[in-house]
């Protein structure tokens, strides 16, 4: 899948997360912030990059700002965020 | 034989009494309570003295002595950083501050710590910046914490000698009889209960009230007596009265607090110390409050009254109180405008000090006459350790309070929590800090399971015989993990910047720097 | 039924431990038309990943005719979803215009045809003057409801504390569902604050012969099933009328009575259906 816009996902409440992606030629590249960082941290990250690379994704730049979200908040924010991206309305659900 | 100034002749010495001394016609003894300030003792009419820079001159404070303070005005108070600002004009350093807790509002303390006008603090709890800064090393000295009771108790037991007391008071006579609230009309900046400052004012060496209330002699009953007061500093304000007192603390509407509430108060009344006569106390925290909505429904239900209700007096403890279903309030603080209130009206609400409440002397404290306590936690760990004082990203941001003085004097301790907060789980293999030991707890109430400690047999038996359900903490561990995934553990560095002390100032833990 | 917002990732990680019998996603009213796609994935991944138990899982979705419906039941069908409830249901047409797409996703999805449920929603004048061919139009259908501020501005009415301007629909949702064969639920209550007035409704629509409600907040589910759940007195009635029935049939008798009273058909009809809601609510 190849980024067209900039879009964003998500919102900054508690329990949820804001999803920027960008177009990036450097891989997967994430800059992340979280209130949960020091325990999360490397969970939400590897949650990020494998939802992007199932998608087909390799080279995004990624600005996420976490308030707590479970993994499962932060595969949809990413999703919602790349079809935005890609404008595409083909979901391919249950892949 | 010696004349007295009357004529009387008074022998030097009679068997039996000792050495006699003759009446000179001094009206005053002058060694209880020095006051070379004023040049005439005779004429002592007034413990006022014309600033606080004279009050701290006349109280001796000199390099490297402790100084006390107390925090019934909350997130209000002005006197810490009034009384430390006119220190360190006066230059002088070293000092320990030994605070019954420090809040948000005490963030210039950061400045009179670098510049070293306090060397060390010690204190049930710290929040806000200066607590941040703490945390990530910018004191020489580790914190003590205490909580409540044992800070009392190190205080009467001489372990921690304070110099001198300075303590704020919403209203004092000329005298220095002190009170939290005043029965004179101005009750602006009242805080209820005095008990924390109590202690200090019996205690200290030198005890200086600030106060923006002087009222007509005498102001009793006190909290404070004029026997434990030096002098008196009158000041404009001594608390933002917003911060000092929120107006009555409101039931949560949380649902899932409020279920938490239901779920420990179905635990009490299971319990088997659910009788007639019982005893209680709520702490804070939303659900540790709601608690006391249920009880009521079950009190009348069984056609029971409490005898008392202790600790942190609030607006739904008054109004129980007041419906007839306490016997009696014990306050060692209050809690919101109504418990204000209630110290005013009520005759069997009863302000006790700190050392009454939560002592840990072989004496006895209110806490060990305690049938059960609801308390709030951070973390709990699966050997039912308690943290009330570090956040989960290892920065100090609490208070111990009377966790441990409450959780050890009462038959039954509840712990209540939710399993989760955002991504955070509750229930840890280890808790940041441990601030009240496990085998002090008896029970954790969460909004999706009950988890008892298995030195409690007894008391899983009662709560399944009464068709509650219990599972292992360990359980409720892994329930917690299966939604939010398992946590990093914090790192930290080496340097310890606080320790925890229990009630009788053993240490417990050691809080380090955090890393980053 | 507990309404969870459908881009609300804080209510939807633990909505379930308040005990409702479903949990009712929303796609439709509560998400703004930008979030539409945002709302789907989280239900979408919610559903795939939270263990909500025992509890029925349910979406409401947007209407056929607007460009969210169709991506809406496709995603929920996969997603497992164990009911899609549509909204604003006015003709039998309505219904049947979902089946068929829901039938074309379970396809898509290798689900056995049938296995996705369906409730219909009447908001308006119209469908309740449609309600019995509405709750005859699919087999998919398990219940029917009442969503009453849409309807009772179609109406050009408001809602009042005493509800007269619902009664007649109401009672016509509870004639057709019970001509369907089918359940009833009623309409939310909006004030979360107003115990006693919510208390009244719950008592109102029990007595109207609705199955239960739709609540919006966890602290509305306890009042709802303490008011729907059989008192002691009616379990140990019907336990009675129960009995005398088995011992009727031993002793080969015709006619069964229980202290002097007659007892027919719809007198142990009743009593088996409080049997039945008192193992549901877990009293007995």
């Amino acid at each position: 899948m190849e980024i067209k816009k900039a879009s964003t996902a998500g919102t900054l409440e508690s329990s949820d997360i804001m999803i920027l992606l960008d177009r990036g030629d450097n891989g997967i590249d994430i800059e992340l912030k979280s209130s949960v960082l020091y325990q999360f941290g490397d969970q939400i990250r590897t949650v990020i990059e494998q939802t992007l690379l199932e998608a087909g994704v390799h080279n995004v730049k990624v600005i996420a700002t976490d308030r707590g979200a479970l993994d499962c908040t932060i595969k949809a924010r990413v999703l919602t965020a790349l079809h935005r991206a890609v404008e595409t309305t083909d979901y391919k659900w249950g892949v | 034989m010696n004349k007295n100034i009357l004529g009387v002749d008074v022998p030097e010495s009679i068997s039996g009494l000792g050495k006699l001394k003759a009446f000179n016609g001094k009206r005053f003894s002058g060694t209880a309570h020095e006051m070379p300030n004023i040049k005439n003792p005779d004429q002592r009419m007034s413990k006022i003295v014309d600033n606080l820079e004279s009050a701290i001159h006349l109280s001796g404070l000199k390099d490297g002595m402790t100084i006390s303070f107390h925090h019934h005005f909350r997130n209000g108070d002005y006197i810490v950083n009034l009384v430390l600002e006119a220190i360190a004009k006066l230059g002088i350093k070293n000092l320990t501050v030994a605070s019954s807790s420090l809040t948000d509002i005490h963030r210039p303390m950061i400045d009179h710590i670098k510049n070293g006008v306090v060397y060390r603090i010690e204190t049930s709890g710290l929040r806000g910046e200066l607590a941040n800064q703490i945390s990530h090393g910018l004191m020489e000295v580790p914190i003590v914490f205490r909580s409540h009771g044992g800070r009392a108790y190190s205080i009467a037991s001489g372990e921690l000698k304070i110099d001198v007391a300075f303590l704020g008071v919403p209203s004092t006579d000329l005298f220095g009889n002190a009170n939290g609230f005043s029965r004179e009309g101005d009750n602006s900046s009242a805080c209820g209960s005095l008990g924390y400052a109590m202690v200090d004012a019996k205690y200290a060496e030198k005890v200086v009230l600030l106060s923006n209330n002087i009222v007509p002699y005498p102001n009793t009953p006190c909290a404070i007596p004029q026997t434990d007061v030096d002098y008196i500093v009158e000041i404009d304000a001594i608390g933002d009265p917003k911060g000092i007192m929120s107006g009555a603390t409101r039931y949560s509407t949380n649902p899932k607090e409020l279920m938490i509430a239901k779920a420990a108060a179905d635990v009490m009344e299971a319990s088997g110390y659910f009788e007639d006569g019982f005893s209680f106390q709520t702490g804070t925290g939303g659900s540790s409050l709601a608690v006391t909505r249920f009880l009521k429904e079950k009190m009348i239900r069984k056609g029971i009254k409490a005898n008392f209700a202790l600790g942190g007096i609030t607006s739904q403890i008054v109004k129980l109180h007041e419906e007839g279903f306490i016997r009696k309030l014990l306050d060692v603080q209050s809690f919101d405008q109504d418990a204000v209130d209630s110290t005013l009206k009520n005759e069997f609400h009863h302000i006790v000090d700190a050392h009454f409440y939560a002592g840990p002397g072989v004496e006895g404290a209110a806490v060990d006459q305690l049938d059960m306590v609801v308390l709030s936690a951070l973390e709990i760990d699966v050997n039912f350790n308690v943290n009330v004082l570090t956040g989960s990203d290892g920065v100090i941001r609490g208070a111990v309070g009377g966790h441990p003085d409450t959780s050890a004097g009462a038959k039954l301790a509840i712990i209540v929590a939710p399993l989760v907060r955002g991504r955070i789980p509750s229930i840890l293999d280890r808790v940041n800090t441990i601030c009240t030991p496990g085998m002090t707890v008896d029970v954790l109430v969460t909004e999706q399971g009950i988890a008892v400690n298995p030195a409690r047999q007894d008391l899983i038996e009662r709560l399944n015989t009464a068709g509650i359900k219990t599972e292992t903490i360990e359980a409720l561990k892994a329930k917690a993990e299966k939604i939010v995934g398992h946590p990093n553990p914090i790192e930290y560095g080496d340097k310890i910047v606080g320790i925890v002390t229990f009630r009788d100032g053993s240490v417990i833990d050691v809080i380090r720097q955090v890393s980053r | 039924m507990m309404f969870v917002p459908g881009n609300n990732p804080g209510l939807m990680a633990d909505a379930h431990i308040y005990g409702p019998d479903a949990l009712m996603f929303d796609l439709e009213d509560s998400v703004k038309l930008s979030e539409k796609d945002s709302a789907r994935f989280l239900v979408y991944q919610a559903l795939k990943t939270i263990d909500y138990g025992d509890i029925e899982k349910v979406v409401r979705v947007n209407p056929l005719n607007t460009p969210y419906g169709k991506a809406d039941i496709e995603a929920m069908v996969f997603a497992g979803a164990d009911i899609i409830r549509l909204p604003k249901s006015e003709t039998a047409q309505d219904v049947i215009e979902v089946d068929e797409w829901i039938t074309e996703c379970e396809k898509k999805a290798g689900l056995e045809q049938g296995s996705v449920g369906m409730m219909a929603a009447i908001e308006s004048g119209l469908g309740i003057l449609n309600v019995l061919s509405i709750a005859q139009a699919s087999p998919r259908l398990i219940g029917i409801a009442i969503g009453a501020e849409d309807f009772v501005t179609d109406l050009k009415t408001t809602r009042s504390p005493g509800g007269s301007e619902l009664f007649t629909a109401r009672s016509m949702l509870v004639f057709a569902a019970r001509a369907a064969g089918i359940a009833v639920l009623d309409t939310v209550f909006a004030d979360v604050n107003d115990d006693e007035g919510f208390r009244r409704e719950v008592e109102t629509i029990k007595q109207l012969g609705f199955d239960g409600k739709s609540v919006i907040n966890p602290r509305q589910i306890a009042p709802v099933v303490e008011i729907f759940t059989p008192t002691a007195k009616e379990i140990e009635h019907a336990e009675r009328v129960v009995e005398a029935i088995k011992e009727a049939e031993e002793k080969g008798l015709g006619v069964i009575s229980l202290n002097g009273k007659m007892i027919d058909k719809p007198v142990v009809d009743r009593a088996q259906r409080v049997l039945k809601m008192a193992i549901a609510a877990g009293v007995i």
